[in-house]
C-alpha cells in the first residue's frame, strides 16, 4: 500500500505533459487561466469573502487558519489541515451539519500541496450547505471522519482508491471500485485516460490490453 | 436461490473460481472464528451472493457471514461496472460529456441529465427558460414513475410475486413511448442540453401526457391491490430491513429510504430547482423505516409525480426552450456543487472549472452508492432471503454505484 502511494511521486514532470498532449484543443484557448484557485480573469464572477456568525465564531477560535469564501451563492471554508478533525466535529455538534453529502478530492500536480480534499456538508435543521476544503501534499495523510459521519466510510475509500489519499484512523481503508492489487490512482492528473494497469489486465483477464 | 448462493468451497469445481474467491476472502474484513466445538457449532460460514445473481440487480457481490440462515455480517464488493465516468468527464468537453451521465442510473437517465445540465448552467451562471424548465419537470417526473415502476416489478419478483412485473413493464412502456417520440431514445435519452432543451415538444405531446395520467392512475391502484394487503407480501416486508431516521442521516441515506424512516426531506422542496417551487405536491413519509413502508412511500411518490405532471402540463408556458448559452461551453474559473432529487436520492455534481472547455474535475455524488452502504446495518440478524428483499428495497442501480 505504502509503495503504491509513493510510486507516482517521481513521475509528475513526465506525466503532466500527457493530458495536455491528449487535448491540444483545450490547451489552445487564448485566455489560458493560470491557477483554478486564483481570482478569476475579467470574465466570470470572483469568490467573495463570506461573513456569517458561524465564520466569526470559528475565526475567533482558530484565527487565520480559516478563509471563508462564497462563490455563486455557495459557501465554503478553506481551512488549514491541522484543524481538520476538530473543525468537522464542531460543525456537526455545534452547527448541526449532520449530513456529510460527499468527500472528494481534486488534484493539482503543479502545486506544492497537490491535493484539495473537499467535504460537502448539509444541515437538515438549517437547510444549508457548505463545503470545507483543505490542502495536503502528496503522500501526506488526513484524519478520517468515519467516527463523525458513518457515511464517510465508503467515500473515503473511494478517495483513497482514486487519488491515493491516506485517511488515518479509517477502519478498513482499501480499494473499493478498482480491484485489489491495481496499481496507480486513476483520478490523478498524471494518470492518462488510456493508461491502465497492463499487468493486472494480463494476469486477470488473460489479454494484452483492455483497450 | 440457496442453491446458487450457498456455495461451499468443496463444491467449487473450477479452479479459477476458487482462486478468485480465496483471494477476495483474504481481503475481506469478515473472518470466521475458529469453532470451539467443531461438530455442533460449525454452522458459521462465509458465502458469496453474486455477482452473477439475478436478485442482485446487476453485478453486486455480497459476501455474507452466516450462522445457519441468520446473517451475521455482510461486505459488498462493487466496481464490476466501473467505467471511470469521472475520468472520462475530465477528458471530454462539457457538451460531449452530457450523454455519458445517462449511463450511470440508466433507468432514470432523464434525472441524471437534469442534474448535470443544471450544474453546468449554475457554473456558467445562466438559467434555462421557463418553458424548458417545465418540459424538464414533465419528463423528469415521468422518469421517476418509470423508475419506481421498474423497481416495483423487480423488487416484487425478487420476493416471489411475479404478476406486478408484467403490469409495471406494460405501463412503463407508455412512458418510454413518450420519451421515444420526444427525443428518439427510450432509455439513455440525452433529453436535455446545457441551457435548456434541444427539442421542442412534438405535436400532441400535451395530449399524450394527459392521456397517460388518466391511464396510469388506476394502474397504480391495481399494483396496490395486488400487494398492499397481500398476506405473503406483508410477511416478507413488514419489519424487514428496519433502519431509523438517525441512522439514515448518519449513513447519508437519501431518497425514499430516508423518507420511509420518517424524515420529511425532499430536495424538490428543501432547495427547489427547475420549476418545482411552482407546483403543489406533498412529501410522503413512512413511520417504521421497514421494507413495507418504503414500498408505500414509493407508491405515494408515483401519485405525487402524477400531480406534478398534471400541473406542469396544464401550465406549460410559451417561449424559447434554449437559454443564452454560447456554442462553445466555457464556464469561468470556479467550482460548484449542485444536486437534485433523483428517484433514488440525492444526485449531486461537483464540478471544478479551470476556464477551459473541459471540466478540471467532475465528481458525481451517486445516491445508489451511498445508500448501498446501509445494507449492512439493515440486514444484520435477518435471514438470507431477507437480504434479497433489502437489496431490492434499497433500489440501487449498479451502473450508478460503480460509475
Amino acid at each position: 500500500m505504502a509503495e503504491e502511494v509513493k510510486s507516482p511521486a517521481p513521475t509528475p514532470p513526465e506525466g503532466e505533459t500527457k493530458p495536455t498532449a491528449e487535448k491540444p484543443a483545450a490547451a489552445a484557448p487564448p485566455v489560458a487561466p493560470a491557477k483554478p484557485a486564483a481570482p478569476a480573469k475579467p470574465a466570470g464572477p470572483v469568490p467573495l469573502p463570506w461573513t456569517s456568525p458561524l465564520v466569526e465564531k470559528y475565526r475567533n477560535q482558530y484565527g487565520s487558519g480559516i478563509e471563508a469564501l462564497t462563490y455563486l451563492g455557495q459557501n465554503y471554508l478553506n481551512v488549514d489541515r491541522s484543524l481538520i478533525p476538530d473543525l468537522l466535529r464542531l460543525l456537526r455538534d455545534q452547527e448541526q451539519f449532520d449530513y456529510c453529502v460527499d468527500i472528494t478530492a481534486v488534484h493539482y500536480p503543479k502545486r506544492e500541496k497537490q491535493f484539495d480534499v473537499v467535504w460537502i456538508l448539509y444541515s437538515f435543521p438549517r437547510n444549508e450547505r457548505m463545503r470545507v476544503k483543505t490542502q495536503i501534499a502528496d503522500g501526506a495523510s488526513i484524519p478520517s471522519s468515519v467516527d463523525i459521519w458513518a457515511t464517510t466510510n465508503w467515500l473515503e475509500r473511494e478517495a483513497y482508491d482514486m487519488f491515493g489519499i491516506q485517511f488515518d484512523g479509517h477502519p478498513d481503508l482499501k480499494r473499493i471500485l478498482l480491484p485489489d492489487g491495481w496499481k496507480g490512482h486513476p483520478l490523478r492528473k498524471d494518470y492518462g485516460i488510456l493508461q491502465q494497469d497492463k499487468e493486472w489486465v494480463q494476469i486477470n483477464l488473460g489479454i494484452e490490453s483492455g483497450q | 436461490m440457496s442453491d446458487q448462493t450457498v456455495r461451499d468451497k468443496s463444491d467449487v469445481s473450477s479452479q479459477a473460481l476458487s482462486r478468485v474467491e480465496s483471494s477476495h476472502h483474504d481481503h475481506s474484513h469478515l473472518h470466521l472464528e475458529a469453532p470451539e466445538k467443531p461438530y455442533l457449532d460449525s454452522n458459521e460460514l462465509i458465502i458469496n451472493m453474486g455477482p452473477q445473481h439475478p436478485a442482485t440487480h446487476g453485478v453486486l457481490r455480497v459476501i455474507l457471514k452466516l450462522d445457519g440462515e441468520k446473517v451475521l455480517g455482510t461486505e459488498c464488493v462493487i466496481g464490476y461496472l466501473h467505467r471511470g465516468v469521472e475520468k472520462i468527464g475530465e477528458n471530454r468537453t462539457y457538451t460531449m460529456f452530457n450523454p455519458y451521465v445517462d449511463r450511470m442510473d440508466y433507468v432514470a437517465a432523464v434525472s441524471n441529465g437534469l442534474g448535470y445540465c443544471e450544474a453546468v448552467e449554475k457554473l456558467m451562471n445562466v438559467e434555462a427558460p421557463a418553458r424548458a424548465k417545465y418540459i424538464r419537470v414533465i419528463l423528469t417526473e415521468l422518469n421517476r414513475i418509470a423508475s419506481h415502476q421498474l423497481w416495483l416489478g423487480t423488487h416484487a419478483l425478487d420476493i416471489g410475486a411475479m404478476t406486478p412485473l408484467f403490469y409495471t413493464f406494460r405501463d412503463r412502456e407508455e412512458i418510454l413511448k413518450i420519451f421515444e417520440k420526444y427525443c428518439g431514445a427510450r432509455l439513455t435519452t440525452h433529453a436535455f442540453r446545457i441551457g435548456g432543451c434541444q427539442y421542442e415538444t412534438y405535436a400532441g405531446f400535451e395530449k399524450e401526457v394527459k392521456n397517460f395520467l388518466t391511464f396510469v392512475a388506476p394502474k397504480i391502484d391495481e399494483y396496490e391491490e395486488l400487494l398492499t394487503t397481500n398476506r405473503i407480501w406483508l410477511e416478507r416486508t413488514k419489519n424487514v430491513g428496519v433502519i431509523s431516521g438517525d441512522d439514515c442521516v448518519a449513513l447519508g441515506v437519501t431518497g425514499p429510504v430516508l423518507r420511509a424512516s420518517g424524515v420529511k426531506w425532499d430536495l424538490r422542496k428543501a432547495q427547489p430547482y427547475a420549476a418545482y417551487s411552482e407546483f403543489d405536491f406533498e412529501i410522503p413519509t413512512g413511520e417504521n423505516g421497514d421494507t413495507y413502508d418504503r414500498y408505500l412511500v414509493r407508491m405515494a411518490e408515483m401519485r405525487q409525480s402524477l400531480r406534478i405532471i398534471e400541473q406542469a402540463v396544464n401550465g406549460i408556458p410559451e417561449g424559447p426552450i434554449m437559454g443564452k448559452v454560447p456554442k462553445v461551453i466555457k464556464p469561468p474559473v470556479g467550482e460548484i456543487y449542485h444536486s437534485i432529487e433523483a428517484p433514488k436520492g440525492e444526485l449531486g455534481y461537483f464540478i471544478v472549472s479551470d476556464g477551459s472547455t473541459q471540466p478540471y474535475r467532475l465528481r458525481v455524488r451517486p445516491p445508489s452508492f451511498v445508500n448501498l452502504q446501509a445494507l449492512d446495518v439493515m440486514v444484520r440478524g435477518l435471514l438470507v432471503a431477507d437480504v434479497i428483499a433489502v437489496i431490492g428495497t434499497l433500489d440501487i442501480v449498479l451502473g450508478e454505484v460503480d460509475r
